[in-house]
């Protein structure tokens, strides 16, 4: 029988705390827009220049996501059903670029692929020309860098939800590769891959480092660019709030796209054992994934190195400035990650009800995908340009406005688990009087473990590395370590800003480290 | 003593009637074919599907308003009767104190239930590392420390061989008698209910027959039983 009725009535729990948590988001998404909306009502409608930034953005951000999610899918198929020693380190590499601070990972760029970086230097022997990558190959290169791993470990926590019973009874139903290609891991991706591309997309539709770098000019300016551009340098709030509303269009229709393509998976419990895919075990097809998983290292891994190659001298000789700033940031990553987790717990739970009330909790939390940084950041100005100076409130705007940020990336880790924990353990906790606070403590914390740790791992880092609204409202007294860094390299301190990037490095990636590696012992 | 008043239940396309009273304690059987609506039943009783008229009653007390967790009974489901991340020992601490904080007196009673039912040694282990038959136990040492009158069954040990099933529903009626509890056991399987169940409970076409004596039940099957038990 169907016996997946629901309880009568909702977890307490997440209804009130998931629409405050809705309400605040509205207020910084819509609200920020609405203000945004409010001044371009007097502003010039979009011209020919900014048609083509538009037609630009869409085209990138389309190209970066169909070709992240699917180098991503033979990567993540190797990760899950390999063992071998460096596994788990491969993992956190994976994690890597995206956490990435932006600023960082294009000088790494640069290293490798630049005219006068690694690649060029071979060809140079060759008597190849040198890459030229300034323009839209750069930005989807730099798009790829970021978002490829990030597709890869969306799509491995899809495996991960394939409970390891269900390969083992395929294995003992004598499955072949192509048997729980259809049965087990098609499902899977057709249930995850709508949302891992839309998520790209949506990403890259709002970068904005990879575009002030590597791109501009006619050929190669984005929407998020065009805005920073009509702010810092036109001295034009009008167009930037014309532009922020042509984005935030933009966003929206993708984001609605996102809601409607998602669908739930269906996999069930099992009881936590380790993944086995036996049909899977011949010699080439190890072959295969160790090749697959080698050149994913390789093309993630050089930036990397070149960044640390450039910038590990010049550490000793670091400026005090880059010191204080760090500080700043760590403090200000801290208590994003912590906004972000408080936000996107109550909103997972209020998007557990059923019907219209759990769709428009999960809206509430897209809704900052489609309000970019710029457009938050240019609506914020606007608000409180007329009570304050707005550059004084720069540093809390920014851990709010990251916070914010975070969410959509957040709630897309968790929900999944959430629903299924409900699905799974929902009836047993009710039948046993397990409630409220009680249930998140017992249940439903310690079954979401992993991707809590792995969700404050991205929102941490994800602040720590921000260089958008901070960009924009720039006080040159209080600067975030990214600002700084970006400080150093326009005023050609080319050698200190290499020290900085890898002091952001280290600390971005150890916050993520700590977060995640908590989240990971829940195996042990 | 439990009492469906002119229950009517839907699921999708699906309807259920149940207008009986099951007397306790002791154990009552409740079988039917596949997808006949026994889960259905089972799960309106313990709070998870609101029904569309009628009133369940325990002792006379309306139900309808108390919460899953509050009514006066334990449910053992088909499969994740158990936590994953909680030891043996937690997970039958969840019976005294739905937030485990429990006193040092009550944890000895956690233990003395463990020992009892065959569990000793076997505190510290997570689910996973159990076998079946002792994931079984662990539950039932729960249902024991619950104490609620009323026991619903809902074909929890379909997955025990057969030997071990028996066991398990001998200490399923061991545990009613001591307790003086009100069982009511879902099964497809006509022997179990021979086993350990005076009564049984006949639910086909739509419909949730008043208890009858199984004995009697099971030598002179209606039609619709025939049909299911293939004799």
């Amino acid at each position: 029988m169907a016996s997946r009725a629901r309880p009568l009535r909702p977890g307490v729990w997440g209804v009130g705390g998931g629409w405050v948590a809705a309400a605040a988001l509205l207020l910084l998404t819509l609200g920020t827009t609405a203000a945004v909306l409010w001044r371009a009502g007097a502003a010039p409608l979009p011209g020919a220049a900014d048609w083509v930034a538009v037609r630009f953005t869409v085209m990138q951000a389309a190209a970066s996501a169909a070709i992240s999610a699917a180098l991503a899918i033979p990567v993540a198929r190797a990760l899950a059903r390999r063992s071998f020693p460096g596994r788990g380190l491969l993992i956190s590499l994976m994690g890597a670029p995206f956490l990435l601070p932006g600023i960082v990972a294009v000088i790494g760029i640069l290293h490798v692929f630049g005219r006068s970086g690694w690649i060029s230097q071979l060809l140079g022997r060759f008597g190849l020309p040198p890459l030229e990558i300034y323009g839209p190959v750069g930005v989807v290169l730099a798009h790829v860098f970021f978002n490829l791993p990030l597709a890869v470990r969306l799509i491995l926590q899809g495996w991960r939800d394939i409970p390891a019973e269900r390969f083992r009874l395929a294995a003992s139903l004598g499955f072949r590769s192509r048997d729980i290609n259809r049965l087990l891991e098609w499902p899977m991706l057709r249930a995850i891959l709508p949302g891992v591309v839309l998520a790209i997309f949506l990403i890259c539709l709002t970068s904005f480092v990879v575009a002030l770098t590597l791109g501009g000019g006619p050929r190669a300016t984005t929407v998020e660019l065009a805005i920073y551009q009509a702010f810092r340098f036109d001295f034009d709030p009008g167009h930037a709030a014309m532009l922020g509303v042509v984005q935030f269009a933009l966003c929206l229709g993708a984001t609605l796209v996102a809601l409607w393509v998602t669908a739930p998976t269906g996999f069930g419990a099992g009881l936590d054992r380790p993944l086995r895919v036996w049909a899977a075990s011949g010699p080439l097809a190890r072959l295969v994934d160790a090749a697959i998983l080698a050149a994913a290292a390789a093309f993630l891994l050089a930036p990397l190195l070149a960044v640390l190659l450039a910038g590990l001298p010049a550490l000793t000789r670091i400026p005090a400035s880059l010191g204080q700033a760090a500080l700043r940031s760590v403090v200000m990553a801290g208590l994003s990650a912590s906004m972000t987790l408080g936000l996107t717990l109550a909103l997972a739970h209020a998007a557990l009800s059923r019907g219209l009330a759990g769709r428009l909790a999960e809206a509430a939390g897209m809704l900052t995908l489609a309000a970019s940084p710029l457009v938050m950041g240019t609506g914020l100005f606007l608000l409180l340009y007329p009570i304050m100076d707005p550059t004084s409130a720069a540093l809390p705007v920014t851990v709010v406005v990251n916070a914010a940020m975070a969410v959509p990336f957040s709630l897309r880790v968790l929900l999944p688990s959430l629903r299924e924990v409900d699905a799974d353990y929902g009836r047993l906790s009710e039948s046993l009087g397990i409630r409220g606070w009680t249930r998140l403590r017992l249940v439903t914390l310690p079954r979401l473990r992993r991707p809590i740790g792995f969700a404050a791992g991205l929102a941490a880092a994800l602040a720590m590395g921000d260089l958008g609204v901070i960009a924009l409202f720039g006080n040159p007294d209080q600067p975030t370590l990214p600002l700084e860094v970006f400080r150093l390299m326009g005023a050609y301190r080319t050698e200190a800003a290499a020290a900085g990037a890898v002091l952001l490095l280290a600390l971005s990636f150890g916050l993520f480290w700590i977060c995640d590696t908590w989240g990971r012992n829940a195996d042990a | 003593m439990l009492t469906l008043d002119h229950l009517s239940l839907t699921l999708g396309a699906f309807r259920l009637e149940a207008d009986l009273t099951v007397p306790g304690p002791g154990v009552t059987a409740i079988i039917g074919a596949s997808g006949s609506g026994k889960s259905t039943l089972l799960a309106a009783i313990a709070g998870f599907l609101a029904p569309v008229s009628g009133r369940i009653l325990w002792n006379g007390q309306d139900m309808a308003t108390l919460a899953p967790g509050d009514r006066p009974l334990t449910m053992l489901f088909q499969d994740q009767n158990l936590f994953p991340h909680l030891s043996a020992r937690k997970n039958v601490a969840l019976g005294l104190s739905p937030a485990l904080r429990l006193t040092a007196a009550e944890w000895a009673r956690v233990d003395e239930a463990m020992a009892r039912i065959g569990l000793g040694g076997l505190e510290n282990r997570l689910p996973a590392q159990l076998s079946g038959g002792q994931q079984a136990r662990v539950a039932l040492a729960r249902v024991l420390l619950r104490a609620r009158p009323l026991l619903l069954l809902d074909e929890t040990f379909g997955g025990l061989g057969p030997a071990l099933k028996e066991e398990m529903l001998d200490l399923v009626a061991r545990l009613s008698a001591e307790t003086a509890a009100t069982v009511l056991l879902v099964s497809h399987d006509p022997d179990d209910a021979r086993r350990i169940a005076p009564q049984t409970i006949l639910v086909a076409d739509g419909q949730a027959q008043p208890p009858v004596a199984t004995a009697d039940l099971l030598a002179n099957p209606p039609p619709g039983l025939r049909r299911y038990l293939g004799t």
